[in-house]
């Protein structure tokens, strides 16, 4: 854009990119509030847990809580990541959004051997209502991690490039603050669907 | 639309980034404006169709249809009857036997239209010409900035909903037709093709409406971060014009409401194309028709808002001008709408009394839903306080400003009717319902569009719409769509169901007492005839001003918010220097003062009072 609106923003406490970011997730929020509603009317709407015809399948709780501490983990990293450019630490920068990606793509891949041994033990999206939810949250959930893990990479790629530095770092800013929902809302998840 | 003269802002640009693949909030604004009236009239066009069902089930359209002699006796007479001739000589099974034979309407294709009347109406009319239209048109004008925030994705969010648009028509002509479970979709209807017979319709409605809500999603960001963050100096949030408060409160509802129905839509399809049966009851750890509903509803009503929330906006902007009054009670009325936008998320339940629900939680929902009324009836006293004494003309934007007014609450009062749970056993499901949504959405919303479009056409395109057919335009509009949607509360009181494709079915008499509804229909589908041909009228005025209206100076209906401020036809980049604001937006017959407007950005020459 030729003409700016800075003439107007620069009083603004947060900027354009940071306030849209936080307004997606307010659709986010709302996406999952959904399939969490939905989740919970079959949950509370049944009295046995999973359901009868699918006792003998158990979610994998304990490598899950691991993977779970996987995600904190990379949330804490990405946290790093941009408290570093905030001084200037472009190095730094880039080891812990490494870091950050590597664990998000370990979380996902520890996450799609557990559906493939699911899945042979007979637990599919077609198994009634406990199978489709599962698959269809867990996944939904997959796939922002998986869109997080893209635009991290992105953010990485401009980091190489230099492009970032202490007063220019919008695009650290709103990778960061997506993909800390992202891990928020895991552990939410966990415990209403392995645990509960 | 031309060379204007003003280069600090204007580029050379092509034809293709000026006009189709533009970032300029205004040309976007424009878009969604005509995209949004071409899906009218085809929205339109269906109702027109299976009105003509309703007055006459078993006769021919008029026109493609056979004539009454070809049925008779096989004599071919019209042109009409030698196309069938051929039609039925042909092996091809063309579309229009399939749905209509020989023009009479199928049972089946009726169901298709009465859904797709209403999905197109809702989600490709009304809130792309409210929110996409003036939003964007509006927004950056009125709180006095170059653009929006995030241009590209403005342009995205336009083209995503013509995608969307695409599909939605495309589904006609698919196997099996169209959608045909109804504007909502209620599962297992939608749920399962074994209902309705619908197969890739139904699909392609539902993955059209998921684009839909992309478009809506990224508009309503871009919405919400350039009201909060590019107000131009001395606009604070009291001091916006309430068409602006109207579209930042929608925004943020469909921010909201819509990903609900996108995960209940994304539920569907899985439950449609990959074997999963979340909404369908089956013996074995089956999903429950009902979550479908409260899904649906929990977007849906909120929904509502978004559809009439933007209309009471423009109204609060026409009638103050046209009253040359200051709005009565600013501040309430901001509280109001968000009073109704909050309300508006605990009320969905009273969609489903008769779906089976406990009575303690109904009376919980009619509750909620009857206190709506209060800020409802504050908005409509402050309408009217507004013109009360005030030095009315009576231009044609303000005679659609006082039909909203008035059409709006004849469709909240019918509302209050339906709201009491013992009062909706009797007329859930009739046309009652049919009376209320249409007073409400078209009465309220598209009387507010129609005042709107008028309005803001010389700020849009540098001229005024042609007078004299935009008051034949307004009175055969108001005339035709009393008699057109009025005596369907009769009918409704009298036991007409809806989405019924033949009321004069000996079956239907029986369950109505045999009384007969068809003189009403007829009625009723001429008014109708009436209406559609009204909207030519609208739409003719609207292109041929266009090129041939008279030219409009820069602030020809002397108001004081900042659009006008702009030149006309305003600028890529809007305003030469961005205007500092001093006052509210509604300084009209200030005592003392010479001239009865003050616009927005007019220096103070007084000491400073207080800022609204």
């Amino acid at each position: 854009m030729t003409h700016n609106n800075s003439e107007v923003q620069e009083r603004q406490p947060l900027s354009n990119a940071r306030l849209g970011i936080l307004v997606l997730l307010g659709a986010e929020t709302m996406l999952f509030s959904g399939l969490i509603g939905t989740f919970l009317v079959f949950r509370v709407g049944n009295v046995t847990w999973p359901p009868p015809s699918h006792i003998g399948i158990e979610l994998p709780r304990v490598v899950t809580g691991i993977n779970t501490a996987l995600l904190l983990l990379s949330g804490y990293t990405m946290f790093q990541a941009w408290r570093a450019i905030q001084k200037d630490g472009v190095k730094q920068l880039r080891n812990w959004l490494l870091i950050t990606g590597v664990l998000g793509l370990l979380f996902l891949g520890v996450q799609g051997s557990e559906w493939v041994q699911l899945i042979r033990k007979g637990l599919t999206l077609q198994s009634g209502v406990y199978g489709g939810i599962f698959y269809v949250l867990i996944g939904c959930h997959a796939v922002h991690v998986l869109s997080a893990v893209i635009w991290l990479f992105i953010v990485f790629g401009m980091a190489m490039a230099g492009r970032f530095s202490a007063n220019r770092y919008t695009g650290v800013d709103t990778c960061m603050i997506y993909w800390i929902f992202v891990v928020a809302l895991w552990p939410i998840l966990y415990v209403l669907v392995y645990l509960s | 639309m031309h060379d204007n003269g003003h280069t600090e802002h204007h580029h050379e640009e092509s034809f293709i980034s000026k006009y189709i693949f533009s970032l300029d909030h205004k040309t976007i604004g424009k878009q969604f404006l005509i995209y949004g009236l071409i899906m009218f009239f085809l929205g339109g066009g269906l109702a027109l169709l299976f009105r003509w069902k309703l007055a006459y089930p078993e006769k021919p359209l008029p026109i493609i249809g056979v004539s009454q002699q070809y049925m008779d006796d096989g004599e071919v007479v019209t042109g009409a009857d030698r196309m069938w001739e051929r039609i039925y000589e042909s092996e091809k099974e063309e579309w229009i036997e399939v749905n209509m034979p020989a023009g009479v309407m199928t049972d089946a294709f009726y169901n298709m239209l009465f859904t797709m009347h209403a999905t197109i109406m809702v989600f490709f009319v009304v809130v792309p010409i409210l929110v996409g239209a003036f939003g964007n048109f509006l927004i950056p004008l009125m709180i006095g900035t170059r653009d929006m925030a995030f241009p590209v994705l403005n342009m995205l969010s336009f083209w995503l909903a013509v995608l969307a648009a695409v599909l939605m028509t495309v589904g006609f002509f698919v196997p099996g037709g169209h959608a045909a479970a109804g504007w909502t979709g209620y599962a297992p209807l939608s749920a399962d093709p074994q209902w309705t017979g619908v197969g890739w319709g139904q699909n392609l409605w539902a993955i059209s409406l998921l684009i839909q809500g992309f478009s809506s999603l990224v508009g309503s960001i871009n919405y919400i971060t350039t009201v909060i963050n590019m107000r131009a100096p001395g606009m604070t949030f009291f001091r916006m014009p309430l068409v602006i408060w109207s579209l930042f409160i929608v925004a943020i509802l469909l921010l909201l409401a819509f990903p609900v129905l996108s995960s209940a839509l994304a539920l569907l399809i899985f439950d449609r194309l990959a074997g999963t049966t979340f909404f369908t009851a089956t013996a074995e750890g089956g999903g429950d028709p009902l979550l479908w509903q409260h899904l649906f509803w929990f977007f849906g009503h909120p929904e509502v808002y978004i559809l009439i929330l933007p209309g009471m906006g423009i109204a609060s902007e026409l009638i103050p001008v046209f009253s040359r009054k200051p709005i009565f009670g600013y501040r309430s009325m901001v509280y109001a709408m968000i009073a109704i936008a909050f309300l508006g998320w605990i009320v969905w339940g009273h969609h489903m009394f008769q779906s089976g629900m406990r009575d303690d939680l109904g009376s919980i929902f009619m509750t909620t839903t009857i206190l709506i009324a209060v800020p409802s009836a504050i908005k409509t006293f402050n309408w009217l306080g507004t013109m009360f004494r005030g030095s009315i003309r009576f231009t044609t934007p303000m005679l659609h400003g006082i039909a909203f007014v008035s059409m709006f609450v004849i469709g909240g009062l019918s509302g209050i009717y339906m709201a009491n749970t013992p009062v909706d056993i009797y007329i859930h499901d009739t046309y009652f319902i049919v009376a209320h949504i249409h007073y409400v959405v078209f009465g309220g919303s598209l009387f507010a569009i129609f005042g709107g479009i008028i309005f803001w056409f010389p700020k849009m395109y540098g001229r005024y719409m042609n007078d004299v057919l935009s008051k034949i335009h307004f009175w055969l509009t108001f005339i035709a769509f009393n008699c057109t949607f009025f005596p369907m509360h009769i009918l409704g009181v009298g036991g007409h169901r809806r989405r019924i494709s033949n009321p004069m079915a000996e079956a239907v008499e029986i369950i109505t007492q045999e009384q007969s509804f068809e003189d009403m229909n007829i009625f009723i589908t001429m008014s109708a005839f009436t209406l559609g041909f009204a909207q030519l009228i609208l739409v003719f005025n609207f292109f041929w001003s266009m090129y041939k209206g008279k030219v409009a100076e820069q602030n020809p209906w002397q108001v004081n918010t900042l659009e006008w401020e702009a030149p006309t036809p305003v600028p890529h980049g809007n305003f030469g220097q961005i205007p500092t604001v001093y006052r509210g937006p509604y300084e009209y017959s200030v005592p003392g003062e010479e001239s009865d407007w003050i616009p927005q950005a007019q220096p103070e020459h007084a000491p400073a009072t207080s800022g609204d």
